[in-house]
């Protein structure tokens, strides 16, 4: 079984923006994503922490103490970028003005509730922006791996840990799969490269619905 | 200080009143930002007892983080605990109380606490622990809890550039919470790179205008770097 790699997943979710596009990346793979914009396309990404047009990580000559992205990364600005401060930032999130939002997770369920900002007595990380994103976005992806690395899964008919937003997840991106979350159900669209139906079956405790066709990735 | 002059000299007069018991909000995201002199006034005062609202909690050594070490804060309000080992510890042992808030919710709260709104209903958090005891109220179909707007007997910040009557401009993404913190804080403190006469600014550029500030203090700068990431040419 083939999972995809951190570039991949990157990759499949840079197949989701479309020309025009204001994308807000969240910390880790999600942030990846913006290495695969394709050619010509135009994509605005937005940094919660205040910035629109966010461009690559500075030259080291470049570097600004000032300008840095949601992960505390230093970055710079494309032309057209635009600086505002955080009620602004959470202006446009909750607004829904913000066309498509991506982020982690520890667990998603197919009723679309999502958790991923604290694992009580172990880890505490805290919601940062993404309990105002997945109340104020529309097309939100969440990227995350299938299961824990002992093999549980983590696409559950219920989350276990402190949610993060409620029936709020509509599409799902793991390792293994894409799924779209629809009454109640995981429904299994696309099959990285490699990993049969059975695999994903196996490694997903939600109720999950197979189509007869279940098309593998274009990466 | 007198007048439409807010510049004071030194940072003991900057923070003079800080009391035992107050309410500090604190402007910056991460490092980014932060009025890292007023803290370290804050930590040589030796104030305690403080309830403390910023999105971060700095980092072990910089920033709020430094205010922990001798446990000056009572109880924090934040988004994101993240790379702060420190915090993590006193929040776990329950030395630290904690109200972890979403990072728009805790924007909106000093927005609102600035322009004279008491509370607010946000979707955010509805159905999550951050709802819990909160009123919530339909509309249009759609669940909202109501958040109350947040004040500061002590608001701190940090701008870039300033007319000596407290007309400020910020630069890049230090602006962050700094504009809500200042607009919410009984007595705002503010510490920028440069000071202007007034009139030197022109009024279409100022970002926050002067009726905020209470005081104003130049000062010089670390600024950290978190997460220093760099490209190769």
């Amino acid at each position: 079984m083939m999972a995809l790699t951190r570039d991949q997943l990157a990759q499949r979710v840079a197949q989701e923006f479309k020309h025009g596009y204001y994308v807000n990346l969240g910390i880790g793979i999600p942030t990846l994503a913006a290495n695969f914009v394709p050619d010509g396309m135009d994509v605005m990404l937005q940094s919660e922490n205040g910035l629109l047009g966010m461009g690559r990580f500075p030259l080291d000559d470049e570097v600004d103490a000032d300008l840095i992205n949601a992960g505390k990364q230093t970055v710079t600005m494309v032309p057209g970028a635009s600086i505002f401060s955080s009620a602004e930032s959470f202006a446009m999130i909750r607004g829904g003005h913000v066309d498509l939002t991506v982020l982690g997770a520890f667990e998603v369920d197919c009723q679309g509730n999502i958790a991923s900002y604290m694992i009580p007595g172990k880890l505490i990380k805290g919601m940062g922006g993404a309990m105002d994103l997945v109340a104020g976005a529309d097309n939100i992806i969440v990227t995350m791996t299938h299961a824990s690395k002992h093999g549980d899964s983590k696409l559950l008919n219920r989350c276990t840990l402190p949610l993060t937003g409620k029936n709020c997840i509509k599409r799902v991106l793991t390792d293994l799969a894409l799924m779209d979350i629809e009454d109640g159900k995981f429904i299994l669209r696309e099959r990285a490269p490699g990993v049969s139906v059975e695999d994903i079956v196996k490694l997903t405790a939600g109720e999950l619905v197979v189509p007869d066709e279940v098309p593998e990735m274009n990466l | 200080m007198s007048g439409f002059d807010k510049v004071v000299t030194s940072y003991e007069e900057a923070m003079a009143g800080l009391q035992d018991g107050m309410t500090v909000l604190a402007g910056g995201f991460g490092l980014c930002g932060i009025p890292e002199n007023l803290i370290k006034e804050i930590k040589r005062k030796g104030t305690t007892a403080l309830t403390v609202a910023s999105n971060n909690c700095g980092t072990d050594d910089c920033g709020l983080g430094m205010l922990l070490v001798d446990k000056q804060i009572k109880k924090m309000i934040a988004s994101y605990v993240g790379e702060n080992a420190l915090f993590e510890t006193q929040m776990m042992s329950g030395e630290l109380e904690v109200e972890l808030t979403p990072q728009g919710t805790l924007a909106e709260k000093m927005r609102a606490g600035g322009a004279g709104i008491p509370g607010f209903y946000t979707a955010t958090g509805y159905g999550t622990p951050v709802g819990e005891g909160k009123e919530v109220r339909e509309f249009n179909g759609r669940n909202y809890i109501l958040e109350e707007a947040l004040q500061g007997d002590f608001s701190i910040a940090k701008a870039w550039k300033a007319d000596r009557s407290g007309n400020l401009i910020f630069r890049m993404t230090a602006r962050n919470f700094n504009p809500m913190v200042i607009t919410a804080g009984k007595i705002s403190v503010v510490e920028v790179e440069e000071i202007v006469e007034v009139g030197e600014l022109d009024p279409d550029e100022i970002h926050l205008p002067g009726i905020y500030v209470d005081r104003l203090i130049q000062g010089t700068f670390e600024k950290t770097i978190e997460q220093r990431t760099v490209r190769s040419a």
